[in-house]
């Protein structure tokens, strides 16, 4: 069982967490033409990648989300930072 | 004279003799005994059946290595299946009998399923799915298939404590290899945890005479005293059975017999595998029958329970543990011949009793048959954790290679099998020091099934799979081990494979002319012995799994005769009065109808958003445009998923420019928020709105009926509550003696509603002033059901209960904001697309049935009348209308909105009837009495 450090809660298991989504997809501005195929990418592709990942998490106690850096080969886990503070 | 009990030694207390029955015979024991050494102790040689064959099964190993003693345990009148007679410990009166034979394990009456063995054999009943017919099979096969019986009877109180823990080093096995080690961890000062699976540490040390220079009682009392002096911890009877993410470890710590073990997550910064090793059987004819058992077993028999396996034992090992094994085995007084069997073709002679052992057609005489075809060490947990085996040709095992980060495997688990250099091996690895090489005294000859060879020789004993098995398999081309296994199940009896997987993929092997490695293991998962379900749910079930909401009315509802169940979580009132509910909920909603209903509609959600970004986001939020409504005023709409699902309905009040009330549906209050969370988080700046749950907070009643004015004119407010002043849609901020009051006029019955929202400490009074003052009108309290019946005659949906995960808002009748709303909202993109503008999506529609029948079932298929019928859709929601005199159903259906007046058969459990689609709304269409 994993324990996911909440940068405002510190280390907690892993079911007080809810995976929000890969960090780094932007949602397409609805206000213009957007391609179905676009649309479709947007919600349905995932990178699903193995190894070093950055995904953005919510921990459901504190409603808070943050980015978290992790291995999903081994499980290890990286950094956490919160959503705003994060730079990448 | 049967008794194989020694007059001395062992670790078992003399003085304290325990009874208990075995198959309805009375036998007795010692403290200290388990299950099996007591019953090898009184001469009983056949404890079980084989599960396929009903084959006669003594025991094989003296602890976890065992998959053949496996019995059925009352203890104080409860009994508990498929007890592991090899682990567990023997207590005063316990009953006991064999799984999988009756009526009893020396006498089955299955066993003349043996002489069918030709036409049983690997995947026999996979066969029969192809040919002749499995329907004929699937009868039998399902009533011969598993072993022991549940009792029907619930265990009382039978949980499991829940523990969390954390230590620098955990070390698993309390052996030579796991004292030494853990008492040098301790005192180097590190945080050290011990656990060792039997109720004494020590391991095979009590095999031995001395350990350096002392008795291993001794020794063993040492080590355990230091540990614990340096503040080491030492638990015994605990199982260190699985290691998962980020180096958690699962222990099972076993209580008095009949009580859950306690579960230990324990987290180790570092984890030390002591775990040991066990001995392999040597793949031979008739190497089932009772009495061949393991080397190491019937030693550790001896040597912790004093019992000798046999008088006249055949010892027939290929290593160097033999020589020492058969001396002390005739110390105690057998007569031991030591047998090669790398000589030639060995087969058991005797039946159900062993008469001998024939090698390369030389015959000796044995009443037991001791078998090691060298040690196999018990890799499980490095496995679990990632760790990789290395094939070893010195000592033909898999052994721990590269480790897992954190992980240390010593002794025998990692293949030092000698005392000596496990001890210095474990001190080295405790200390952080450099560990010695691998090495010492041990020899083993390579021995491993020979293909093609005669007799039936068993692979895996408790599901009856042979050497012709695999053979067949690898015919069959199930040569992965993988697939070996499930194919055979082979490894899938109860010790799940500890004796039978190294046999099982060496023959693999040799079929294949392929070395070992190559072939390499099966997955090792957890649990490493098996472990109760309760072991892992612990007390988390019912209200302690999913705790009820409670309302802060509560004792009132009790007090009138609220029948309390549970709606979307929260503990409401169904309906008030005993007896019949279908009356009471008929008189409630004509009472509604007719007067008023009282309701209490406090779970209903109240999710503040606040904030000077408060207006754009719940418009982003909303299908509906909401930037638009004015303060004091309430809307209607939809939450979308991005998907452009409905996700949830309600209503949306705005009381200032910066600030909004959401009224989502009762039992998604908790998905509303984390969605609004979300959102607000991600793509918006977080301080400048604010998210707000006051559900708990705030208590909601709500009047419904055309008295319902009357009844809140009753209470002190300073408030105009003409239609004029307080239109349908507009909310009223004011104060009930003094205490800050939400009025709202909306509806969810079709009728004049005025939902009162006050803090819950002020409930009460408000609650008892709505009941006084309904009551000189005939009005008074009505449940949650009677409102399901007001909402859906009224054509009101329940989200999730009127709509599925497909369902848009466009298929229930609100198109206009797809088509007009300018600004972005979550989900609009999808509203266009294919699958959005497809013209056979299931739409909200009403259903009526001919004057007499009965109401359609909630659930029923609407089937089409094409040349292959399908379901075209489905009721959701059916009640007999008290107000209309006729039922009323609502459903989804296929172009529904098209076929209006069109008659559509209905199916449900085989039965056939029919409906009229109708509109949705059966109750006031026009909204008078709504916005009276």
């Amino acid at each position: 069982m994993q324990l996911f450090p909440c940068p405002f809660c510190g280390p907690r298991d892993e079911r007080e967490f809810h995976f929000a989504g890969e960090i780094g997809k932007t949602r397409p501005d609805t206000t213009g033409e957007v391609s179905a195929e676009d649309w479709a990418r947007y919600l349905n592709t995932q990178r699903n990648e193995k190894g070093r990942v950055r995904e953005v998490w919510m921990h459901l106690t504190c409603s808070e989300l943050f980015v978290m850096e992790r291995d999903s080969v081994t499980m290890e886990v990286l950094s956490s930072t919160p959503l705003r503070e994060d730079v990448e | 004279m049967t008794s194989h009990r020694i007059t001395q030694g062992g670790l078992i207390d003399r003085s304290r003799p325990l009874r208990f029955s075995f198959d309805g015979k009375t036998y007795q024991g010692y403290e200290g005994d388990t299950l099996v050494s007591a019953l090898l102790a009184n001469g009983v040689r056949i404890m079980g059946r084989s599960f396929k064959y009903h084959r006669p099964r003594g025991p094989w190993g003296a602890w976890v290595d065992d998959p053949n003693a496996v019995f059925n345990v009352t203890l104080g009148g409860v009994e508990f299946p498929n007890c592991p007679g090899a682990t567990t410990m023997l207590r005063d009166g316990m009953v006991t009998r064999s799984v999988n034979a009756f009526p009893s394990a020396s006498f089955d009456l299955k066993g003349g399923l043996d002489l069918l063995h030709r036409w049983l054999g690997a995947g026999f009943y996979y066969k029969t799915f192809i040919w002749p017919d499995w329907h004929l099979f699937e009868p039998m096969i399902r009533r011969m298939a598993g072993l022991g019986a549940v009792s029907a009877e619930v265990i009382e109180g039978y949980a499991s404590d829940q523990m969390h823990d954390r230590c620098e080093v955990l070390i698993v096995g309390g052996g030579a290899a796991g004292l030494a080690a853990a008492r040098a961890a301790a005192e180097s000062g590190r945080d050290v945890v011990l656990v060792e699976d039997h109720d004494q540490a020590g391991g095979r040390l009590y095999q031995l005479d001395s350990v350096e220079g002392q008795t291993p009682q001794d020794w063993v009392a040492d080590q355990l005293a230091a540990i614990e002096a340096a503040g080491g911890r030492v638990m015994t009877r605990t199982t260190a059975f699985g290691v998962f993410d980020h180096r958690m470890v699962g222990l099972a710590q076993q209580g008095p017999f009949g009580y859950a073990p306690r579960l230990w997550r324990m987290r180790a910064d570092r984890i030390v595998l002591a775990s040991g090793a066990i001995d392999r059987p040597v793949t031979f004819a008739n190497n089932d029958r009772p009495g061949v058992m393991s080397l190491d077993g019937a030693c550790e028999w001896l040597a912790r329970y004093g019992v000798l396996a046999g008088r006249n034992i055949a010892v027939l090992s290929n290593n160097s543990f033999a020589a020492p094994a058969a001396r002390m085995l005739a110390e105690a007084g057998a007569e031991v011949t030591e047998i090669d069997p790398t000589t030639g073709p060995i087969r058991a002679l005797g039946s159900k009793r062993l008469k001998g052992i024939e090698v390369a057609g030389k015959r000796h005489p044995a009443d037991t048959i001791l078998v090691s075809g060298g040690m196999t060490p018990l890799v499980h947990l490095w496995r679990h954790a990632g760790g990789k085996l290395d094939w070893d040709e010195r000592t033909q095992a898999f052994l721990p290679g590269a480790a897992p980060e954190g992980m240390a495997a010593i002794g025998a688990a990692n293949g030092t099998f000698d005392l000596d250099q496990a001890l210095t091996e474990a001190r080295a690895v405790a200390r952080d020091e450099p560990r010695p090489d691998r090495a010492g005294d041990y020899r083993v000859k390579p021995l491993w099934p020979e293909p093609g060879s005669k007799g039936r020789q068993w692979i895996d004993f408790q599901h009856d799979v042979t050497l012709k098995d695999v053979e067949l398999a690898a015919r069959e081309n199930y040569v992965s081990v993988e697939h070996l296994k499930r194919y055979t199940t082979l490894g899938m009896a109860q010790d799940q494979g500890k004796t039978s997987n190294m046999a099982g993929l060496a023959a693999m092997a040799a079929i294949q002319g392929r070395p070992i490695p190559e072939v390499g293991t099966t997955t090792f998962r957890p649990p490493f012995v098996p472990q109760p379900i309760a072991l892992y749910s612990g007390p988390h079930a019912g209200q302690l799994y999913h705790p009820l909401k409670r309302l802060a009315l509560e004792p009132l509802h009790r007090a009138a005769d609220a029948a309390l169940g549970e709606y979307g979580g929260w503990l409401r009132p169904g309906w008030y009065g005993s007896g019949d509910p279908a009356g009471h909920v008929r008189a409630e909603v004509i009472k509604a109808r007719e007067t008023a209903g009282i309701l209490d509609a406090s779970p209903l959600g109240k999710v503040e958003v606040m904030g000077p970004d408060a207006e754009s986001f719940v418009n982003f939020i909303y299908y509906n445009t909401i930037k638009t409504l004015k303060p004091g005023h309430i809307r209607y709409g939809f939450m979308l998923t991005e998907r452009g699902n409905v996700m949830d309905d309600g209503v949306i009040a705005r009381l200032g420019p910066n600030r909004f009330v959401i009224s989502c549906s009762s039992s998604h209050t908790d998905h509303v928020r984390a969605h609004l969370e979300a959102w607000r988080q991600d793509g918006n700046d977080p301080d400048r709105i604010f998210i707000h749950d006051l559900t708990q907070q705030w208590s909601t009643l709500t009047v419904t009926g055309p008295k319902a004015r009357d009844i809140v004119a009753a209470l002190d407010m300073p408030l105009d509550l003409s239609a004029d002043a307080f239109p349908h849609m507009t909310l009223r901020e004011t104060t009930l003696n003094g205490t800050p009051v939400r009025v709202a006029r909306v509806s969810f019955t079709g009728d004049l509603s005025f939902e009162i929202s006050i803090r819950s400490s002020r409930a009460a009074d408000l609650w008892q002033a709505l009941c006084a003052a309904g009551e000189s009108v005939g009005a008074g309290p009505i449940g949650i059901e009677a409102l399901s019946v007001l909402r859906a005659e009224k054509g009101f949906i329940i989200i999730g209960k009127d709509t599925e995960g497909e369902t848009m808002p466009h298929d229930l009748g609100f198109g206009i904001p797809r088509q007009k709303k300018q600004a972005a909202f979550v989900g609009d993109r999808s509203l266009h697309m294919e699958v959005a503008n497809r013209d056979d999506r299931r739409q909200l529609v009403g259903f009526r049935v001919d004057p007499g029948a009965p109401p359609l079932p909630t659930g029923a298929h609407l089937i089409g009348d094409g040349d292959t019928p399908r379901s075209e859709g489905y009721v959701t929601s059916s009640y007999d209308s008290p107000t209309l005199g006729h039922p009323i159903a609502l459903g989804l259906l296929e172009r529904g909105a098209d076929r209006i007046g069109e008659r559509v058969a209905v199916w449900h459990l085989g039965q056939r009837s029919s409906a009229t689609v109708c509109a949705p709304c059966f109750f006031d269409p026009e909204g008078e009495r709504l916005n009276a």
